[in-house]
Order: structure tokens, then sequence, then C-alpha cells
């Protein structure tokens, strides 16, 4: 008796759970849809009919969209200005990292402090100062502009140094009584060690800078060293206008690569967001 | 699987280590900047060559830096280390030709067993054959051979171990330091591992220095041994000559919780200081008026004794059964003392404990062993 009362109740919890669960699904997923929708959709059919229903398929945006917009250099742009920023970060972060916590030298305290500083410090503050140094160097409108202010992140530096902290002290001094010096042990230990806080800033990083659309309007003013976002968005105002079908399919192939991205690297993803250093004892 | 082919085994254990010599710390100091009192100061130690020293004690005494500073992980900051003849205080831990198994074995997650092992030599930049025959021989001997493909966390605690000492002894280490090398062990594993790093060391002939807080270990493993407390040496020698006559009672406490009653004499009786109770025989024992008596648990008996004894009244408290015996709390003067009897005895019983003259110990009131028992 009672434990059909407790089976009810477990059952309307669960119930519950989900229904929340599902309308929280609805809307996150909605727009999304939207705009999936509005892509595929015929564009005189987009406010026609039920606004939810794909009821006309066609491939008539992407046809304008390919033909009217250099998809391919913005595509081509984004994946070397992402691609070059994170191996800048790898080769300026781990060591710095692993520097901070684990190397006696002076000046190790301030070096920390000025990391976290650095993150306290929103970048858009120093925007234009690093706009003026760009220009200096006579970089606005090229690809440097969008790779040299994020080499070194300090953010990157933070989490690569709390998860070097993590690793116990013994398995750098067994490194060393087995001889091999700071710049061995950081490739042979270090780095492979390191993999998955190295995939998780790579993931947080490749997201940011991929869609990243203030930095490239702040330091480009033509198509050369353009990346996806800011390319299509000046297309758009320019080209297209309000034509929303157009628009949608432009939004959806600017997120393609990184859906693409996500299921192939799911399970990576998660033990990289879930980091552990892999350590046994 | 690699390993399994009979020229692995050639290279064998004999001759793993290279020739033993002896290590020795002279007047060594080492104070952290800023501290109070220094973590141990002046200490002269002589570990053998080819044995094991074992310095043994509690937490905080200084053990773990001492062999820190033999490692050369650590500075001392006076004083000298000799390897040998070899002068190698200022020597980096690199060149002093030490091999430290740790605690919690600092194996590299990200390589095989294999790799973990073949590490040193890779540094050492061996061509890949002698590499080969090296990790194999020296897993071998740990026997790790099955499980070279494997990765660190797909390992027991054990294993793990195993292969810290594996890769220790691979590149035949003129010394080989351990530091709690057991203790991340359960109980029944420490026992096996303890008698086979036992037979391992006699194999590869390394000098070893072992540190532990665990006095079973340092007393089944040690061929010299050191009892430290708070940075100074309690004790050092042969670990039967320390358990039969303890320096002190500290050494006599920490080395087989040996029981300790504070006993006064006076005119030709003598009494247990806290409660007045009156001790027959005592044989040997000092003359002063105050002085303290040591007896072990295991050397207690109940039923007669032939010779010369000493014998106390105490009140049952409590028994513990320990298998063929038992651990038996008593008290006499309101001091709490063990005893391991064969006998069943019972909450509040009144018992007369014997203890034969040739096992009792006896100190003075600084704490130090005085001459006259065993």
């Amino acid at each position: 008796m009672t434990q059909s009362i407790d089976t009810t109740r477990a059952r309307l919890v669960a119930g519950g759970t989900h229904l929340a669960l599902a309308a929280g699904a609805v809307f996150m997923l909605l727009p999304f849809w939207l705009m999936l929708r509005t892509s595929f959709t015929a564009p005189d059919q987009v406010f026609a009919g039920n606004i939810l229903a794909l009821s006309d398929f066609s491939l008539e945006n992407y046809r304008r969209v390919f033909a009217e917009v250099p998809l391919l250099r913005y595509y081509l742009n984004g994946i070397f200005v992402v691609t070059a920023i994170f191996i800048g970060q790898v080769i300026v972060c781990v060591p710095a990292a692993y520097a901070l916590s684990r190397l006696r030298f002076s000046g190790r305290e301030v070096g920390l402090w000025l990391v976290l500083a650095a993150m306290m410090v929103p970048y858009h503050a120093t925007a234009i100062p690093i706009y003026v140094l760009l220009s200096r160097f006579g970089m606005i409108n090229t690809h440097g502009a969008l790779i040299l202010p994020f080499i070194g992140s300090a953010f990157s530096v933070f989490l690569l140094r709390q998860f070097f902290l993590s690793i116990p002290q013994s398995v750098f001094e067994s490194a060393r009584l087995d001889g091999a010096s700071s710049l061995r042990t950081l490739m042979h230990i270090v780095f492979p060690m390191a993999r998955p806080a190295i995939v998780t800033f790579g993931i947080l990083s490749f997201v940011s800078h991929w869609n990243d659309y203030f930095w490239p309007s702040f330091v480009l003013r033509n198509d050369f060293a353009a990346t996806v976002p800011f390319g299509i968005v000046k297309f758009l105002d320019q080209e297209l206008g309000a034509d929303y079908g157009p628009q949608m399919a432009a939004a959806t192939l600017t997120v393609l690569p990184l859906l693409v991205g996500f299921l192939i690297a799911q399970r990576q993803l998660i033990a990289g967001i879930a980091m552990t250093s892999g350590q046994v004892d | 699987m690699i390993a399994r082919n009979g020229s692995a085994r050639k290279a064998g254990p004999q001759g793993m280590g290279k020739n033993p010599m002896p290590v020795a710390v002279r007047n060594l100091t080492k104070h952290w900047p800023g501290a109070e009192r220094p973590v141990f100061s002046s200490l002269d130690i002589d570990c053998p060559a080819g044995g094991i020293t074992i310095i043994v004690g509690p937490s905080g005494c200084g053990k773990t830096t001492l062999l820190r500073c033999l490692s050369g992980l650590e500075t001392p900051t006076s004083g000298s280390i000799l390897f040998g003849k070899q002068d190698v205080t200022q020597v980096d831990s690199q060149h002093r030709g030490v091999a430290m198994v740790f605690q919690n074995y600092a194996l590299y997650p990200t390589k095989t067993v294999f790799e973990n092992i073949a590490f040193p030599l890779r540094m050492a930049r061996l061509d890949p054959q002698s590499i080969r025959t090296r990790v194999r021989a020296a897993a071998a001997l740990t026997r790790m051979e099955p499980y070279l493909d494997r990765y660190p966390a797909q390992l027991s605690g054990g294993q793990r171990q195993r292969v810290g000492i594996a890769r220790a002894i691979v590149r035949g280490p003129a010394v080989l330091l351990m530091d709690e090398p057991l203790s991340n062990l359960d109980t029944k594993l420490r026992i096996e591992m303890r008698a086979e790093l036992g037979a391992l060391q006699r194999q590869i002939g390394s000098t070893t220095v072992y540190v532990t807080h665990d006095q079973t270990e340092a007393l089944a493993l040690a061929d010299h041994l050191i009892v430290m407390r708070d940075g100074r040496i309690e004790q050092q020698g042969a670990p039967e000559d320390i358990f039969t006559s303890p320096a002190n009672t500290f050494v006599a406490d920490f080395l087989g919780s040996m029981n300790l009653v504070d006993v006064t004499r006076s005119e030709d009786r003598v009494f247990v200081t806290s409660g007045a109770v009156r001790l027959d025989g005592l044989p040997k024992a000092p003359l002063s008026p105050m002085f303290r008596l040591g007896f072990r648990a295991e050397d207690v008996q109940l039923g007669p004794v032939d010779g010369e004894k000493a014998t106390l009244p105490v009140t049952v408290r409590r028994s513990e059964l320990m298998g063929s015996e038992r651990l038996v709390h008593m008290e006499c003067g309101g001091l709490a003392l063990r005893a391991r009897l064969k006998e069943v005895v019972r909450p509040d019983d009144r018992l007369e404990l014997h203890i034969p003259a040739g096992a009792l110990h006896y100190f003075d009131e600084t704490g130090k062993r005085v001459a006259g028992a065993v």
C-alpha cells in the first residue's frame, strides 16, 4: 500500500522534473529551430503560413549566400586566426603557467598578481591602447591584429596554473631525479599531463574567437582578414538588407563548424571541462 | 606482449647496482629561513654500503627532510654529505647517482609502465636496444613484466609502487632512497611488499636509505636503524641492539611501545609513584630514589616464573583478541599498562603480573637507560 503511494509520488516528481526540463529545452532550442526553418524556407514564404513549420523546403537562401558572399575566404580567415591564437596560447601560456606554479624564482608572486590583475580588466577597456599600438605597427586590417592581442591570455595562464598545482610535487621531483631538465620535464611530462587542461582552454578559446564580432569590427575596415561573423554581418548590411532568409542561412553557416566540432569532440570536451590531472595515487 | 622472452632475463637481476658505497652525513644542519628552530642540526650518520639504513621517527622529526637532502632536492644549511669518499653536498641531484621511490609513487600517468621505467634511461639518451633490455630486467625483478603496456591508472596500488621501484632501480643507482614507499598500501599488501622489498634490495645491492614512521617496517627491514625525534638522533645501530636495549624511554616507547612505570624508592621498598602500589622484586634495580621501569607487553607472564622476576598487582580493564593471543589493557596505580597474554581474563579481574629479570629495563629520571639491567 505505502509502496504504491511511494511509487506514484516518485513518478509524479520525475514527471514534473521532465516537464520543467522540456520547457527549458523548448525555450533554448526554439530560436535555433526558427533560424534553421527560416534558412530553408524560400524568401517569399518566410512569413507565410505556420511560422514554426517547415512547409516549403528550399535551398534558395544558401544559393544566394554562396553566390554573393565570399564565404570560403571568411572560413579560411576564421580557421587561420583561431588556430594561430590557440597555438600561440599553448606556446606562451603553458610554460608561463608551469613557471608560476612549479619553478622557484624571485618575482613569482608579483607575476601571479599581474596575471590575476590582467584577468580582472575587461579587454574592451584595453581595446583603444591596443588599437593604437596595432596601428603604429601598421597591422590594422591584417590577421595579426586579430591574433596578437589574444596570445598572452591571463585566463589560460591562470587555468593552467591551477591545473599544474593539482599535480603532486613529487612527479616533478621524480622527473628531476630521473635526469630531466626543466625544459624536458615540460615537454615530456607536463605537456602530456596537461592535455585535458589544454583541450579545455582550447575549446573556450576556439569558440570565443570564432564567434567574436567585437574585436574584428574594431580593427578591420575591409574584407581582407574578415572572420565569419564579421564578414557576414558586414556583407548582409550592404547587400542583403533585411532579407531574413539569406541572413539566417548565413547565421547557420557560421555556427555549423562549431556544431560539427562539438559533435566530433563531445567526449573530449566533457572530459576537458570536468578536468582532472589523471594523476593516480 | 613485449616482455616474456628469455633474453630479457639474461641482463638479469645481478649487477644492477653499481658497486655500493657507504653514505655518510657529517654535522648536517637544515634550517628553513625564518623558522624558529632547525629541522635537524649537527647530524652524524653512517649508512653501511649495500645495506638498508632505516630512518624511523614520528611525523615532523625531520626524517623526510634528511632524505631530501641526501637526494639533492633540498640543500642543507651546513655540514656535508659523503657518498663513498666523494663530498656530494654541492653536487646537483641529477649527478649524484641517486634514485628515489616516493610515497605516492609519482608515476607519469600519461606514460605506459614501460615508458615510466624507461624514462630515466631516455633522459640519459641510452640507445633503444639497451633501454629495452634494462627495462625488462627491472620489470622482471619487480614482477611487472606482464603489465608493461598498461597505464598507471590500470594498476593496483602495489603494482604502482612496483613500477616506482623498477623506475628507481633501472639505472642501477649507487644510492637508492625510499620515502615511506609502503605507506599508501593496505596492511596485507604492505607486509607482502615489505618482504619483497627486502629480498629485492639484497639482489640489487644498492646502498639504501629508507624513511618510515612504521616501527614494524623499520625493525623488519633494517640493517642499520636510526631513530629520530625533533631533529635529533635518539639512537642508531643494529635493530636487535636497539630493540633489546633502547637508549632511552622515547626509543623504548616508539619501537614496540614498552610499558613505562615511574617508580619511587624509599628505604628498601619500591612503589609505583602515581598510586603508591608496592612492587615486589625488581632485580638489579637502580638505587636512586626515583627511576622508571620498562617492560614489553609480550614479556609479561601470569603463571609462575622461574628465577628472578618483578611482580606488579594490576586490575584488568579491557581485553582485545589479537588472534592467537590477547592484548590486555590493565591499570596499576592509575597507570595504563598493556600485556599480551594467552590466558582469558575478564574486566575487573585482579591479577599479579610477573616479568622475568631479563626483560626488565630501567631508565633514570631524564629517561636515559641505566646500566644494570640485562
